[in-house]
């Protein structure tokens, strides 16, 4: 009898565990002057709590758009996300009204963006400026919040807090500032935190501290992080998963392990080939000539095509679809899979 | 802060200076003799001669603007050749009388301007924009005048609304209040328009500054965002719009005080000018150039207040 109740079914197992995030189909289109720019056109992707999902891919690929589309934060016009699904927690955020939107942004899922320098209010404190989120979303008096900013500060390791949250951000430098963005994002301890290219805009050095404290703040908070980057090296340390974005579509997903070791399209090897690695003795076979395609003008058949130099005449006739080739790797290539290459 | 308000300070004494110089000259170049203004029509050649005397005038013209100028600077600004009161006295009447009406004309004008323009910026391109440009493009082109003239007639005249001569007492007065209408409706509505623009201009331009994308991903509301992140910023260069249109003000005024018999100093100033006595003429003038002084002085002050980035500079 006993035994019976000890081997009670664990349903979390049983039960497919719904992931935090799950895009599927995201479509955002901008209406411009010059076109219709498919920027993001039909891009899917599921995040796990907790765990860290990298999106790697060149500039102007679709990366921010991605993440904009999430919080809706896309200008709308020229932009309107106009297909595709995006459920957070399993509940559905396209066709949610503005005002249950802004009550998911910062409490729920946070954002950082690449630029430190002017992401923040210029005339208000930055004390302030985290205080207002917590007395948004968590219903704190002032002196709550300030409390909380202060601890926020600390949290992100900056120096004398106390005296830091009066400071209006001109007073700061950009790692200070995108430590206080940090504070900001995860003060309502959100459980997904959007990094756009946290650290382009900063110094190597600096980069590497905030990355750091990223993943350090990641093991305590246990928040989920789509963590946004064109840098494979910040890809390998921090993202426990890939996507790899080319002219707004996913070419390649897989685990972070999969991607630096048996990555199967030509644009993720490419991406590996011009990333200057320590083991560098291999003749590197793939580079990538010529640049993104324009969003008005996608090539027919794979977008990668045009560029790709093991294209044949179905890559440029028919586009592949995602199609897996291992557990929880799939690739958008009609070459794939390919055999075991590297090491 | 306090260093910027000394060097503003210190600028404005060649300001000042090139104010009593040019009130001096007026004096001196105004045709007609004033010590025969004073001695009246029927005066003897001898009497009209002690009195340029008595006035300083037979002294080198150097020396008469020393004493002018000293004078001024101990508060004495003379008497009025027409009817003898002290100017000092007269002015600080008609000053009072000023001040009232530039404040209840800020008093509206910026705070209409500023929601008409941050409403037009917010639905860009709609229905409401195109209403509030027009009427600001209206309110720009119509002179003073004529904008004065048209509501006499109809609030005041025709439809006996309000009243339109004269000042009918201290502000705080349900009288005074009626009597301040027409004219600060007058002189704001000029000032409206370009505030407006101004504000619709800057909200739509900060509005696209990546600290409102920061303000939205906090999930505040649509209203705090625009009214605390984006406003707060779209000021500062709408409070520089008011410090540089000061003299414009000041010129409306003059207009307006004397459409409405409005007791001020420009009012005052006209009349001086028109009377040739030039004393209070002078007085006038110097006043006008302190209230555009003391108007930007005010300004840059709120440029402090607003724009935390200044007082480290
Ligand atoms: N406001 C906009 N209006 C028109 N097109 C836009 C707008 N924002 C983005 N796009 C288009 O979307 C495409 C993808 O842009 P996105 O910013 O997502 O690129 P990204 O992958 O983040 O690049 P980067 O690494 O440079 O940040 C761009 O090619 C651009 O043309
Ligand atoms: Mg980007």
């Amino acid at each position: 009898m006993s035994v019976l109740v000890q081997e009670k079914p664990d349903t979390s197992v049983q039960a497919t565990a719904t992931p935090l995030l799950s895009v599927d189909g995201l479509k955002t289109y901008f209406k411009t002057s010059g076109g219709l720019f498919k920027a993001v056109d039909g891009v899917s992707f599921s995040v796990e709590a907790g765990k860290t999902l990298a999106i790697v891919g060149e500039s102007g690929c679709g990366k921010s758009v991605t993440a904009m589309s999430i919080m809706r934060l896309v200008p709308e016009p020229p932009g309107e996300t106009v297909a595709g699904s995006i459920r957070y927690a399993g509940d559905e955020l396209i066709g949610k009204s503005r005002r249950e939107i802004e009550d998911l942004r910062g409490a729920e899922i946070s954002m950082i963006f690449q630029e430190p320098m002017t992401s923040l209010n210029p005339v208000a404190r930055v004390g302030a400026q985290i205080a207002e989120g917590l007395k948004r979303h968590k219903g704190m008096t002032d002196a709550q919040a300030r409390e909380r900013a202060i601890e926020m500060l600390r949290l992100v390791r900056i120096p004398s807090p106390e005296t830091r949250v009066d400071e209006f951000p001109h007073q700061m430098s950009g790692g200070m500032r995108q430590r206080v963005m940090i504070a900001i994002a995860l003060a309502c301890d959100p459980k997904l935190l959007i990094a756009d290219e946290p650290t382009t805009a900063l110094d190597v050095t600096i980069q590497a501290q905030i990355l750091e404290l990223l993943r350090s703040l990641q093991d305590k908070l246990k928040t989920a992080i789509i963590l946004i980057t064109h840098d494979l090296g910040v890809v390998a340390e921090n993202a426990h998963r890939v996507v790899v974005m080319y002219a707004g579509r996913v070419v390649e997903t897989a685990p972070v392990d999969a991607i630096f070791s048996d990555a199967q399209h030509p644009y993720t090897l490419g991406l590996l080939a011009s990333v200057p690695r320590f083991d560098d003795d291999a003749e590197r076979l793939l580079t990538i000539p010529g640049s993104v395609p324009h969003p008005a003008h996608m090539p027919a058949g794979c977008r990668f095509s045009p560029r790709c130099t093991l294209a044949t005449s179905k890559c440029t006739a028919e586009e592949p679809p995602l199609r897996s080739v291992a557990s929880g790797h799939e690739v958008a290539c009609w070459l794939a899979p390919i055999e075991k290459h590297g090491s | 802060m306090g260093q910027q308000i000394a060097y503003r300070l210190l600028l404005s004494v060649p300001v000042l200076l090139g104010v009593l110089v040019f009130g001096f000259l007026l004096l001196k170049l105004a045709p007609g003799d004033p010590a025969m203004v004073v001695a009246g029509p029927s005066a003897t050649p001898d009497v009209v001669e002690q009195i340029r005397k008595e006035m300083g005038l037979d002294q080198p013209t150097l020396v008469q603007f020393w004493r002018y100028i000293s004078r001024v600077a101990q508060g004495d600004l003379g008497r009025s050749m027409i009817n003898n009161t002290s100017v000092a006295e007269e002015l600080a009447l008609a000053m009072v009388a000023t001040a009232e009406l530039m404040i209840a004309c800020l008093a509206w004008a910026v705070p209409a301007g500023i929601a008409m323009g941050t409403i037009a910026a917010v639905f860009q391109r709609g229905l409401i924009d195109r209403v509030v440009m027009a009427f600001s493009v209206a309110g720009v082109s119509m002179p003073v005048f004529f904008i004065g003239l048209l509501l006499m007639q109809y609030l005041g005249y025709k439809w006996q609304l309000l009243p339109f001569l004269g000042r009918g007492g201290p502000l705080w007065t349900l009288e005074g209040l009626r009597h301040i209408t027409l004219p600060a409706m007058t002189l704001g509505f000029i000032f409206v328009g370009p505030v407006a623009r101004m504000t619709r201009a800057s909200v739509l331009d900060v509005l696209k500054a990546d600290f409102i994308r920061t303000a939205r991903a906090k999930g505040l509301r649509e209203k705090t965002v625009i009214i605390r992140h984006a406003l707060r910023n779209a000021l500062i260069p709408v409070v520089t719009l008011v410090g540089l249109q000061a003299g414009y003000l000041l010129g409306g005024a003059v207009v307006t005080e004397s459409i409405y018999s409005w007791p001020g100093v420009g009012r005052l100033a006209v009349g001086a000018i028109l009377a040739s006595d030039m004393p209070l003429a002078q007085g006038a003038i110097l006043s006008l150039a302190i209230a555009f002084l003391v108007i930007n002085l005010i300004v840059d002050l709120l440029y402090g207040l607003l724009d935390p980035r200044v007082q480290h500079r």
